[in-house]
């Protein structure tokens, strides 16, 4: 049994496996298992039994996610299942690697998924950036759907499952699943109100599960070798493997498949080779842009949802940014306030014009013309652009970072103060 | 579809009629293909006129003005013209500590243009975007939607150099 079911069958230093090569090494295994030998039902209760929560950032565990999706007798109307692989949260380069490494195990990730829910038709939201990836996708998907694996009445059974590939066109809030389905309809992608869910109402007023490509690459191995082993795979009591990364001025960056709960300290001087020469670590993003700052004495924390969380952090995507000394601490969160402000689809107030005065007052003090009443904007917007004041959690988001910054480092504001 | 309809259309190619046809056909509506229309547009013209925006819209049923709400809405649907290559300068957090500032500046000089502009030869329009999601190997831009990594000023004359000896897609 392998203890990294995502990466087992990926090395970059090779093409990616084909159809035949997946199955050589047991691929579609875990598909042929749940489709022959399982109900949905059964199905989804070694999803909810395993405890997988969604690695997309937010964390919810995707059984019970997936309980509010109707169940219904023949004849069933259309309901769909969506591949969030908008992978756009800055610092975040995991499910590139899954999608460049081994097409197929997303596919026959959204193959069980889909089976699980009985949705009838999927599609892969991926950013239009990723090229290379929507090929081998694309390719993957008309091997399978050559082999039987795609298509109408899937190994011999009554349930049939169709699955394309849309290539978006940049906006990082594409990446929030109401504003992704908006998008794959071909509009603006505003975020939708909730309720209704998309599991209830989705894409075209249809039942929808959207979920991020790694929760999705997890699906084989846990219908295959059962909630007991994943729930192993974990050093704490979050389930699993995680894919973590670290960029920033570290000796080797990279992305990692490793036991769910690994410290950061491990992550930045094992894999990651230590800070360069020269460079002492500051503080650091646990797991993406939006995830407020962490300090040094935070590094042993297992880098899990609950561990995380009880920091005043969030695991988010658990690709860490480190931030050096010798980084202009400013300017960094600046760029960081730019990209939120930037990626703001412009809906609602707070979100649309708070935002571009959070980089202005940043703007200031990083040139040294800011005043004392740049501070106490930015202070103001932690709470005026955050939770129950925005539609959507994106300003939210983005008063991570500032918010942490402003109680860990106050003297870096003050002190560029005239 | 009504096969009457590609009469209809005087501008855009068959070949394009097709490809947003086939995008088309993978969902329930046609309105559903509309961003992957402008980009099959794109992929053949550099960018989305105002003229192929209209047909595009007749193809799929919406008003022109309802596409353009959606055409103006994604950042990699271009509404101007552009050059013949695309650089497109990741300006996300970890580019930005390892330095896209200093690699912005060298393009900025060899090029003498800056963000959004295109030189008078036509033969390079220079963008930022964001994050790239290969943050292990900053910095890094794409080059006609192509990655190139661990950037330094070499790498970019190098780049450069090369773009310009190929043929104008």
């Amino acid at each position: 049994m392998t203890d990294r079911p995502l990466t087992q069958h990926i090395d970059l230093s090779r093409p990616p496996y084909d159809l035949a090569q997946y199955e050589d090494v047991g691929g579609y295994a875990g598909a042929r298992k749940v489709i022959t030998e399982m109900t949905p039902a059964q199905g989804l209760e070694i999803l909810k039994d395993s405890g997988l929560r969604g690695r997309g950032g937010a964390g919810f565990p995707t059984g019970v996610k997936w309980s509010f999706v109707p169940m219904y007798n023949t004849p069933a109307p259309t309901k769909y299942i969506v591949a969030n692989a908008d992978e756009m949260e800055p610092g975040t380069f995991k499910d590139r690697l899954l999608m460049e490494g081994c097409p197929h195990l997303l596919v026959e990730g959204m193959i069980v998924g889909a089976y699980i829910l009985q949705a009838n038709i999927g599609y892969i939201f991926i950013r239009g950036e990723y090229i290379e990836a929507a090929q081998l996708l694309n390719e993957a998907i008309a091997e399978c759907r050559k082999k039987g694996y795609l298509g109408e009445r899937i190994l011999g059974g009554d349930w049939s499952f169709e699955l394309h590939v849309h290539t978006s066109a940049g906006r990082y809030i594409c990446g929030e699943e109401t504003a992704l389905l908006n998008s794959l309809e071909g509009k603006r992608a505003t975020p939708r109100a909730k309720p209704p869910f998309p599991q209830v109402s989705g894409l075209w007023g249809r039942p929808t599960i959207v979920n991020n490509v790694e929760t999705l690459c997890n699906l084989p191995q846990i219908v295959l070798l059962g909630a007991d082993w994943f729930k192993q795979l974990s050093l704490t009591d979050d389930a699993g493997t995680k894919l973590y990364g670290v960029s920033g001025r570290v000796n080797t960056p990279g992305c990692w498949e490793l036991p769910m709960g690994t410290s950061a300290r491990e992550l930045i001087e094992r894999h990651a080779g230590g800070m360069c020469d020269g460079y002492q670590l500051k503080t650091f993003l646990p797991g993406g842009g939006s995830t407020p700052l962490l300090l040094p004495e935070h590094l042993d924390t297992p880098m899990d949802y609950t561990h995380i969380g009880k920091l005043g952090s969030r695991l988010g995507t658990g690709t860490v940014i480190v931030i050096d000394d010798q980084v202009d601490f400013i300017g960094a969160l600046k760029n960081l306030e730019h990209f939120f402000s930037q990626e703001s689809c412009g809906f609602c107030t707070p979100c649309r014009d708070g935002l571009p005065w959070v980089e202005k007052a940043l703007h200031n003090i990083e040139c040294g013309s800011g005043s004392r009443a740049d501070l106490d904007w930015l202070r103001r917007a932690t709470w005026m652009l955050n939770m129950g004041n925005t539609f959507c959690a994106h300003a939210p988001g983005a008063m991570g970072p500032l918010d942490s910054a402003l109680k860990f480092f106050p003297d870096e504001f003050e002190r560029r103060l005239p | 579809m009504a096969p009457t309809r590609a009469a209809l259309i005087s501008c855009l190619s068959d070949e394009e009629i097709a490809e947003i046809r086939a995008e088309a056909s993978h969902y329930e509506y046609p309105q559903a293909a509309s961003i992957e229309a402008l980009k099959v547009v794109q992929k053949h013209r550099g960018w989305v006129s105002d003229e192929s925006l209209r047909e595009v819209a007749r193809l799929l049923d919406m008003s022109a003005e309802q596409l353009d709400g959606v055409a103006t809405f994604y950042s990699l649907i271009f509404r101007r013209p552009v050059g013949d290559n695309m650089l497109m300068l990741c300006d996300g957090i970890s580019c930005w500590m390892l330095g896209c500032e200093k690699i912005k500046a060298h393009i900025e000089s060899r090029l003498g243009i800056g963000y959004g502009e295109t030189t008078p030869d036509n033969k390079f329009t220079l963008i930022p975007v964001t994050c790239q999601g290969a943050c292990d190997r900053a910095p890094v831009l794409l080059e006609n939607m192509r990655l190139h990594t661990h950037l330094s000023n070499d790498k970019i004359d190098q780049l450069l150099a090369q773009t310009e000896a190929e043929k104008p897609q």
